[in-house]
């Protein structure tokens, strides 16, 4: 890459989101601000290697994606109004914090998440208009064509302008409802991303947003403990398979591998986290980035999280999770229990980890002979090939 | 916007029937706010009548087109922002509660 393209990347990636987020703001039109942001930036790509790179590369982009937006309107004889605004839109440096001033890229993020659109659109859309990531891709990642997926996102652009969602950041008691739903989005797409058979530039893509949001709202402790939890997570994503592809599980990594850089950020936010579902996510993932060895863990720490955890969101996964740290905590048996509780009525059936969980437990208990057999049974059951490589090689390594 | 809100029936109401504000202090606080255009309630489904024309003959039928277990039992028309205020208006009415309600956006 050369350095011209390389400030082109760099710029498109800071600049992109604000850009996209001003144009709608001003003309309405999802589609036309997208199309002009990405104009802005080919022709970037174009100029900057001949021209050199301007002093405000962000400054430059957003002049170039709005006279392509002034351009277009023209011809399409929209009203003064529009253009004059438009000709107003000048600086993609961040306003001024506090006040009144909400940042463009909050209402974009706000809208793209609107409860009104089907979960699975509202990840792509945010992907596509907030980070600007290529249909192709997006399509790729959710296991659809392009065509699809091209239809189901402007089927969601469609019904934002038809149902009148507006463009615009809750306020008040509105916010609290609104913002859990904006946050679950950004863990979806983290976890697409993270995922064995993930997109891992969804990961990254998602510690992005996160990063972004938590700058927009720095007050809210929810929006901390999503970043730290999965900057923890992402942490160790150098670290987590073997020279072959395969998963390792925590106590098999080499921890010198883990980004300590991300760790240090992430264990930074946890205090003004508060005490909400992703802040105990995010000290339990903690405690697992800060053990100098596996041995190290401070399971009883985790267990209590998973107290906490459990007493909020008391789902079958959670309760499962916990059942799993209290084994470790205070020994298999009482693991064992919890995790009997977890299962109670058939509820994690098709769950492969609680079969995982279980094997784990019985080995543990001493049981190599069933807990083997239960790492097998697991394996049979998980979707994911490195999955189920990592199960097999369990089930071999507790009946050595 | 106007948007059409359809009251309807659910076969799954809140387990909390005492739970539903009311509906006269409902109707009379939207008609003052003016987000409330106009509304009624519908007679049963049973009462329906249903009309097509097809190679220019009249064809009537008796009974709603679909046959469901949900049914549409009333209508308001809403005047309202956008969706996010016409949902606030929506949440407050008791079939939210006892059934559900759809919001349709009209075309201007």
């Amino acid at each position: 890459m050369t350095d011209a393209a390389g400030a082109v990347a760099e710029a498109g990636a800071e600049a992109y989101p604000r850009i996209v987020a001003a144009l709608i703001r001003v003309t309405g039109d999802w589609t036309l601000a997208e199309d002009c942001a990405q104009e802005a930036l080919a022709a970037a790509l174009e100029r900057w290697p001949r021209d050199g790179v301007p002093g405000n590369p962000g400054g430059w982009l957003m002049t170039a994606a709005r006279n392509r937006a002034v351009d277009v309107l023209r011809r399409a004889a929209v009203e003064r109004r529009k253009l004059r605004e438009l000709a107003l839109l000048t600086d993609p440096e961040p306003p001024p914090t506090g006040g009144d001033v909400v940042d463009d890229r909050l209402r974009l993020i706000f809208t793209c998440c609107h409860p009104a659109l089907a979960l699975e659109a509202r990840v792509a859309l945010t992907l596509r208009t907030v980070a600007g990531v290529p249909t192709a891709d997006i399509a790729r990642a959710f296991l659809v064509s392009e065509s699809t997926m091209t239809r189901r996102i402007t089927r969601a652009k469609t019904k934002i302008a038809a149902a009148g969602v507006p463009y615009r950041v809750p306020a008040g008691p509105a916010l609290v409802e609104r913002l859990p739903g904006v946050l679950a989005v950004l863990y979806l797409l983290f976890t697409r991303g993270y995922d064995a058979d993930g997109e891992p530039a969804f990961a990254t893509e998602a510690v992005r947003l996160a990063r972004l949001l938590h700058t927009l709202m720095p007050e809210q402790p929810e929006v901390a403990g999503l970043l730290a939890l999965v900057l923890l997570h992402h942490s160790r994503r150098a670290a987590r398979r073997d020279a072959d592809g395969n998963l390792l599980t925590l106590d098999e990594q080499d921890r010198s591998r883990w980004d300590g850089q991300a760790v240090a950020e992430g264990v930074a936010l946890l205090d003004r986290a508060g005490d909400g579902p992703y802040a105990l996510q995010a000290r339990i993932a903690a405690c697992h980035a800060t053990a100098p060895t596996a041995a190290d863990t401070d399971w009883p720490a985790i267990a209590a999280c998973y107290d906490r955890l459990a007493r909020l969101r008391p789902t079958p996964v959670v309760r499962l999770n916990r059942a799993v740290a209290h084994g470790f905590a205070y020994g298999p048996g009482p693991g064992l229990d919890l995790l009997a509780e977890a299962r109670a009525g058939g509820a994690l059936d098709d769950y492969p980890p609680a079969l995982a969980a279980e094997a784990e437990l019985t080995s543990r208990l001493g049981d190599r002979v069933r807990g083997a057999a239960l790492f097998r049974a697991a394996a049979e059951q998980v979707r994911s090939e490195p999955e189920r490589r990592a199960l097999l090689r369990r089930a071999a390594d507790v009946n050595r | 916007m106007k948007y059409m809100m359809f009251v309807c029936t659910d076969t799954e109401p809140d387990k909390d029937p005492s739970a539903a504000p009311d509906i006269e202090k409902w109707v009379a606080e939207r008609d003052a706010s003016g987000q409330r255009v106009t509304g009624s309630v519908f007679a049963p489904p049973s009462a329906a009548t249903t009309v097509r024309v097809r190679d220019g003959e009249l064809l009537l039928s008796d009974g709603p087109f679909a046959e469901t277990k949900e049914v549409i039992v009333g209508f308001d028309l809403l005047e309202c922002a956008d969706l996010d205020e016409a949902i606030e208006v929506a949440r407050a009415h008791p079939m939210a509660y006892g059934g559900r309600i759809e919001l349709r956006p009209l075309v201007d």
